[in-house]
């Protein structure tokens, strides 16, 4: 029976492709509705590869996909219509308008094109495309395309939205304003999956992340679970003043990486209280404070690492 | 949701995204064939045609007028979907229609419209070229209608198959040049099939396109070479063919999915 809390049910998800590379090995995978989730794992994991069968650019070689009840094997013109795709690399045609990528895009989804040219306005307004409408798609700025796939990708008012590295090569300003725009969308209810190589990214976005590697899902839970596991965080302290030599903090491990900057190693059970009260002891004033690793990023490497030896043991 | 409307309103997308192309570079895709037929009807029609004098119980110029219209339809709508497929295939933005909810059939169908159009568009502005040179007079309308529309829906077809194979540019331009000119010139375009030896008539009788001028001129002239209604019937035929091939092709994913 079908899962109807779900916007995806991955199950047993393989493909081989034709030259003998195994890109998925058995993924099963849940993303229930209005989720936010990350899908993470190195360069050649399978991450594509899996987006690429949800959305039809792959075919699989077994296991089924099912979005909001559509199997992709029985009703896919059903469940195309409840996706929106953002490819990680920009394959609009060049030369087309930006307004007539989008409308196009819509059309093939059945939207009228009176329909269709209003949602052109609401959509390339809100991603700051608007004035650029009559402009060739080539014509634009990087930032500009990867906003431009996200347009296109919402014409249909999809339900899932799958984004491929949206983000990839972006400045941070606008990194910063197309997660606004993404949480919102999250908001107003539609699932969203994304893949991401900033991991910063994934933990300020997602409640929910699946970690893939080798083609096989190492990690599926809550973004809040995965993170508690962190036992231990290094922090980068910027000091007020010179310091000639490491200060001896009580179970602490600190180490001085040049005469105004100490890294210190916090437990997961300890306090961050205790490492500032010692310094105070000390009169170490401390000027700011920042994490050395994203902790998302410590915790990933961990698992791919973790991966691997045991990849090497077999 | 209506599926049928919005296989309808998907086939407008396409019919009309192709359209726009093609007229968005008309340098390129409407004026040369106006060009190169003028330069025909000058040199073949006019300067070498009145030394020939009647052929097929017309002027030369008459009788090289449907076959050059007819060459100019084929070359158009071939190449309108050879280029324009590869192309969407090659830039990737063919993945905007195979994410889509939309059947093979009604992608195929809406290439094939915009070949057809062009073709249609082509063979409007060499007619009209033509009637500065010979006064064209039509017997037999419908059957140059269907003639024309089947003629440019069976090269599109073609095209699409072709760009479908094709793995480089290069390969959109093999056949038109080692295929589709040498069947066009030997289709009958500027000669009657009663000037050649039986042995030579037999193996025209294999050119798809000699039926395609053959029934073409028909209309034109009411002259024909060989019989109307087995040219219609290979016309179908081949349409039928082509249609499923390139259907069986665009299902199966070939060359566009892995």
């Amino acid at each position: 029976m079908a899962n109807t809390e779900a916007a995806l049910v991955i199950d047993s998800l393989k493909k081989t492709y034709k030259g003998g590379v195994e890109a998925v090995k058995g993924i099963s995978l849940t993303v229930n509705k209005g989720d936010f989730f990350a899908l993470l794992g190195p360069n050649g994991a399978g991450k594509s590869t899996t987006i690429g069968v949800i959305s039809s650019l792959v075919q699989k070689s077994s296991g089924s996909v099912s979005v909001f009840g559509h199997d992709i094997d029985k009703e896919l013109e059903l469940a195309k219509l409840s996706i929106g795709l953002v490819p990680q690399e920009f394959n609009f045609n060049q030369f087309e308008t930006v307004q007539q990528i989008v409308v196009n895009q819509a059309g093939y989804y059945g939207v009228k094109k009176e329909v269709a040219l209003q949602r052109a306005e609401k959509h390339l307004s809100q991603l700051d495309l608007w004035e650029k409408r009559d402009s060739p798609a080539r014509a634009l700025s990087g930032g500009m395309k990867r906003r431009l796939m996200i347009a296109r990708a919402l014409m249909h008012e999809p339900q899932l939205l799958i984004l491929d590295e949206p983000t990839a090569g972006v400045d941070i300003e606008l990194r910063r304003s197309m997660w606004t725009f993404l949480t919102e969308l999250n908001e107003q209810g539609v699932t969203i999956i994304l893949t991401t190589h900033y991991l910063e990214e994934a933990e300020m976005l997602c409640r929910n992340i699946g970690i893939i590697d080798k083609g096989v899902l190492v990690e599926c839970t809550t973004m809040k679970s995965l993170l508690s596991r962190l036992n231990m965080e290094t922090f980068i302290l910027d000091l007020a003043g010179d310091l000639a030599a490491k200060p001896e903090l009580l179970e602490i491990e600190s180490r001085l990486t040049d005469a105004h900057t100490l890294e210190v190693d916090v437990a997961k059970d300890q306090s961050l209280n205790d490492v500032f009260v010692q310094l105070s002891k000390l009169d170490i004033q401390v000027l700011s404070m920042r994490n050395k690793a994203n902790r998302l990023e410590e915790l990933f490497v961990e698992l791919v690492e973790k991966g691997k030896m045991a990849g090497d043991q077999l | 949701m209506n599926m049928k409307a919005l296989y309808f309103t998907a086939f407008k997308s396409i019919l009309t995204k192709e359209i726009n192309r093609f007229t968005r570079i008309w340098v390129q895709t409407l004026v040369p064939p106006a060009i190169s037929m003028t330069l025909y009807f000058l040199i073949f029609g006019n300067l070498v045609g009145k030394r020939i004098g009647e052929m097929g119980g017309v002027s030369y110029m008459e009788f090289i007028a449907p076959g050059l219209i007819m060459m100019a339809v084929i070359t158009s709508s071939y190449s309108n979907v050879a280029s324009s497929f590869f192309s969407a295939k090659f830039q990737r933005n063919l993945e905007e229609l195979i994410v889509a909810p939309v059947p093979h059939y009604v992608i195929i169908a809406g290439y094939v419209g915009g070949g057809v159009a062009r073709g249609l568009c082509v063979g409007t502005i060499v007619t009209l070229v033509a009637l500065f040179f010979v006064d064209i007079s039509i017997q037999h309308v419908g059957l140059v209608a269907v003639t024309v529309f089947l003629t440019a829906v069976l090269f599109a077809l073609a095209g699409l198959i072709n760009a479908v194979f094709a793995k480089s540019y290069d390969d959109i331009s093999i056949v038109p040049t080692f295929v589709l000119t040498p069947l066009t010139y030997l289709g009958g375009v500027f000669y009657s099939l009663s000037l050649l030896p039986d042995f030579w008539q037999g193996v025209s009788a294999l050119n798809p396109v000699v039926y395609m001028i053959n029934v073409f001129r028909f209309g034109f002239l009411g002259y024909a070479d060989m019989s109307v209604p087995l040219s219609v019937a290979v016309m179908v035929g081949f349409c039928v063919g082509f249609w499923s091939l390139a259907y069986y092709l665009i299902s199966r994913g070939i060359g566009l999915r892995t």
